[in-house]
């Protein structure tokens, strides 16, 4: 999954700078995980789109429920 | 659920449970697998089938005189499958040499003495589980009573050829034996157990007490006689007539016995369904077509293949699934209540890090009832399901996404926006409590508030008011703690208003009190309305005339009284009754109850859409969740309280659509707002800032993100903390900003824009994934 076409649509308001693919940690149900999103590295803020929220990320979500 | 329970469990649903023909079949011959073989037009399977079961198959294929049919359920729809004429097809056809396993050799000598039916079987048994046989025959050739049959039905060549597998099995045949007493006690002498053909062996004196029939007395479930380690059976001939089949059971029951005496275990022990035995197995024939049984075109010669085909294709495979076949849930998981218990069971066993599967599924039933109704051995997969929910609690991986939403709603319930008691105004007694259910608040407030006026109008000695939850969700989610705490308090407050009778508007509450707290001798609104009289608003609606299929729900299934009551109310409102296949003692839940909306959202949105082509009238629904989700379905329905005390005087109120989950939140607090105002009072819940912020949300994307589960509320709380706090992002093309926050377990996106002195909501989504963050 590459995220970088929603990276170029968002900046990030508070310090109006671009947001580039960068490494970032999710957990649920004991489970950890990485994905390469955008993400504005001087304010810490994440951009889940919501292709992933209702996709992949809900599939995985659903297999870590049913463990 | 202990080792104990789970056989309990399994002991109840009966689909394994051997069909009538095994049953009555002295040998337990799978009869529907070998006409399902013949189905599917596999003739070598089918003799398999037969195989497996029988000795020399040829042989009594042939003969077998079949107790299968008269058992056969196809009996009552057309005739008895004709199993036997199919089987002597079968083996006249495909039976050949086939290759005997035998077990490891045992260092164990039986004797055989008499080679009839039950002679030759015993032998054969014994030979193939490795024992050395020795047969000793007074004739000189095996078989017996076989030599009388006509040779057209059991030609000599097979006796010779199938018998002949003896000796393949190294059987130590010994042929023309002079039998006397001497030459028997020497055998006793020398093997270690005796078997005795009786259908040879009759007015032989061998000093074993006799029968009536003058054969050798035995014990019928062991085949014992009065001697140690001397067993016998057959001689069926002198009995009533001579049974083949049954003829070969009683040389296979001594040689088990021998078996069982060889390894030093009980002779009698778990033989009671040894031989014909009755079945459990229920099989539904309604639908079946009655087709006749297919005779063969040659009465001696017997079918030809493609009159065995058809009639092997009357088997109509006998099977439950009765409770499989009403509930889509059941359905859903491709297999029956047994094998779910057994599922239950092993999840529950599981060890951590391995896969569970069966969260989902423990989580999804809606604990309707449904299958309880059905099922002729009472099978409740809603107590087998809720027991599984509170170990699944218990064991802490029950995942929060299940039930929380539906938790959430009904906190809001018990919490301060909604929950509410008081005497009715300007009384400080109550002969009544008036509890409407949260729901119905949610669904219809005006028309609750219509309805709390008129029992207070109608009803003596002062009706009380109490709004709050009756904790059926934590119920279903297995929460045994906040089911208790939300119980107590209701039960609390009900004492303290010096413990009048509940009134109740919803047939879920009716059943919560009814079961856990019977001393309120809670009654149903409707049946308080049959005895005040229905009120005028109603007469006045425009309903009148109309048809409409009643829905009832799930929680009236044990109470005819209610569902007659409703009916009366509806007929004399003039509205005319379609009665549903799934109604009376058979509803199906919405997919609210159990909460299987919230942990399996597709199913439950498959229950209600195929519950909604039932009827094309209108549906008229008594329970507020039913009214909601078929409105959400697209179906046109109404709820009885909205003929009843419409809100607007003669208009349509199936032709109000569904209602999001905020909505009904906000419905609830004008319930509690309404009836506070009747009294003078003013309602005093805090405001939080983030409520007040003004949305402008399309019904297209209201429609989206409330089937997301996601409130106003929540986007209100994800918006104020973008604005107050500056975090959030602003699409170049659109200008429109994004942003999100987690206030508990679930992460909400919304997608927004400013709007005079409010918001556009252009989209929200949500995950429950946590974000730990950026990763250094």
């Amino acid at each position: 999954m590459n995220f970088s076409q929603e990276a170029a649509v968002w900046s990030c308001t508070s310090c109006g700078g671009e947001l580039g693919l960068i490494k970032v940690g999710f957990t649920y149900m004991k489970g950890n995980f990485e994905i390469d999103l955008p993400a504005c590295a001087a304010c810490g803020l994440v951009l889940v789109p919501e292709s992933l929220a209702l996709g992949k990320m809900a599939e995985v979500e659903r297999i870590l429920e049913d463990k | 659920m202990e080792k104990n329970e789970l056989v309990a469990w399994e002991n109840k649903c009966i689909q394994e449970e051997s069909p009538e023909c095994t049953s009555a079949c002295p040998l337990h011959v799978n009869a529907k697998l070998f006409l399902k073989e013949i189905q599917k037009g596999d003739w070598d399977a089918a003799y398999k089938v037969l195989n497996k079961t029988m000795p020399f198959p040829a042989i009594l294929g042939r003969i077998c005189d079949h107790p299968c049919e008269e058992r056969c359920k196809r009996g009552a729809v057309g005739g008895p499958l004709a199993i036997g004429a199919l089987e002597r097809f079968c083996v006249e056809r495909y039976a050949g040499k086939k290759r005997v396993q035998l077990l490891p050799r045992k260092d164990h000598r039986i004797a055989v003495i008499g080679a009839g039916l039950a002679g030759v079987t015993a032998a054969w048994d014994l030979l193939k589980k490795g024992f050395s046989v020795s047969v000793f025959e007074p004739g000189d050739r095996l078989g017996g009573s076989l030599w009388d049959l006509p040779e057209q039905l059991l030609p000599r060549e097979v006796i010779m050829e199938e018998l002949s597998t003896l000796e393949t099995m190294m059987a130590d045949i010994r042929l023309g034996i002079q039998l006397d007493t001497a030459l028997f006690e020497q055998v006793c002498e020398e093997y270690e157990a005796v078997i005795l053909d009786r259908d040879s062996l009759r007015g032989i004196e061998l000093s074993l007490k006799l029968d009536d029939d003058g054969l050798i007395a035995i014990t019928a479930a062991t085949g014992a006689t009065d001697r140690d380690r001397i067993f016998a059976g057959g001689g069926t001939r002198f009995r009533g007539g001579f049974s083949p089949v049954m003829e070969t059971l009683e040389g296979r029951r001594p040689a088990l016995s021998i078996e069982r005496l060889m390894q030093k275990v009980g002779l009698e022990f778990g033989r009671e369904n040894e031989g014909p035995c009755s079945s459990r197995l229920h099989t539904s024939l309604e639908g079946i077509d009655p087709l006749p049984r297919i005779a063969p075109s040659d009465s001696i010669k017997g079918y030809m293949e493609e009159e065995a085909l058809i009639e092997a294709k009357r088997c109509i495979q006998c099977e439950c699934l009765e409770c499989v076949k009403k509930c889509l849930f059941l359905e859903r998981y491709k297999a029956y209540p047994k094998k779910y218990a057994r599922e239950i069971f092993n999840n529950e066993r599981i060890l951590l890090g391995a896969a569970h599967q069966y969260n989902v599924f423990t989580n999804s039933c809606s604990t309707c009832g449904l299958c309880e109704t059905i099922c002729p051995n009472d099978f409740s997969m809603a107590d087998l399901c809720l027991e599984a929910r509170r170990t699944l609690l218990k064991q802490k991986i029950m995942p929060p996404s299940f039930h929380e939403f539906a938790l959430q709603d009904m906190a809001h319930s018990t919490g301060e926006l909604f929950s509410l008691c008081r005497h009715e105004p300007d009384k400080t007694e109550s002969a009544w409590l008036f509890f409407p259910s949260c729901q119905l608040c949610g669904t219809t407030p005006d028309e609750v508030v219509s309805s709390y006026r008129y029992l207070r109008d109608r009803l003596s000695g002062g009706v009380g008011i109490l709004l709050h939850c009756c904790g059926a969700p934590a119920f279903w989610a297995g929460r045994e703690d906040l089911f208790k705490e939300a119980l107590d308090e209701i039960r609390a407050t009900w004492a303290e208003l010096g413990k009048p009778r509940i009134i109740t508007a919803c047939s879920t509450c009716l059943n919560i009190f009814q079961e856990h707290v019977p001393a309120m001798k809670p009654v149903s609104l409707w049946d308080i309305i049959l005895e005040v009289g229905i009120p005028d608003s109603a007469r006045a609606n425009g309903t009148t005339g109309n048809t409409v299929g009643v829905v009832d729900p799930c929680a009236t299934r044990h109470n005819p009284a209610e569902q007659k009551g409703i009916r009366k109310i509806l007929t004399s409102l003039g509205i005319q009754i379609e009665e549903l296949p799934l109604s009376g003692e058979m509803p199906e839940c919405c997919g609210y109850g159990g909460l299987m909306y919230n942990a399996n959202p597709s199913l439950a949105r498959d229950v209600i859409a195929r519950r909604t082509t039932v009827s094309d009238n209108d549906y008229l629904a008594y329970c507020a969740m039913c009214r909601d989700n078929f409105a959400s379905a697209g179906k046109r329905v109404s709820h009885l309280i909205e003929h009843l005390f419409p809100a607007v005087s003669g208009g349509d109120p199936a032709a109000r659509s569904w209602i999001s989950w905020s909505e009904r939140r906000a419905n609830r607090g004008r319930v509690k707002e309404m009836i506070l105002r009747d009294r003078g009072e003013r309602d005093e819940a805090q405001v939080e800032e983030y409520e007040k912020l003004k949305l402008t949300i399309s019904p297209d994307v209201l429609k989206r993100i409330d089937g997301r589960r996601i409130l106003e509320d929540d986007i209100r709380k994800v918006i104020f903390h973008a604005e107050t706090s500056g975090k959030k992002m602003r699409s170049r093309e659109s200008g429109s900003y994004l942003a999100y926050l987690q206030p508990e377990n679930v992460t909400f996106w919304v997608e927004y824009s400013p709007e005079g002195d409010g918001f556009t909501v252009l989209n929200a989504y949500c995950h429950r994934m946590k974000i730990v963050g950026i990763l250094q």
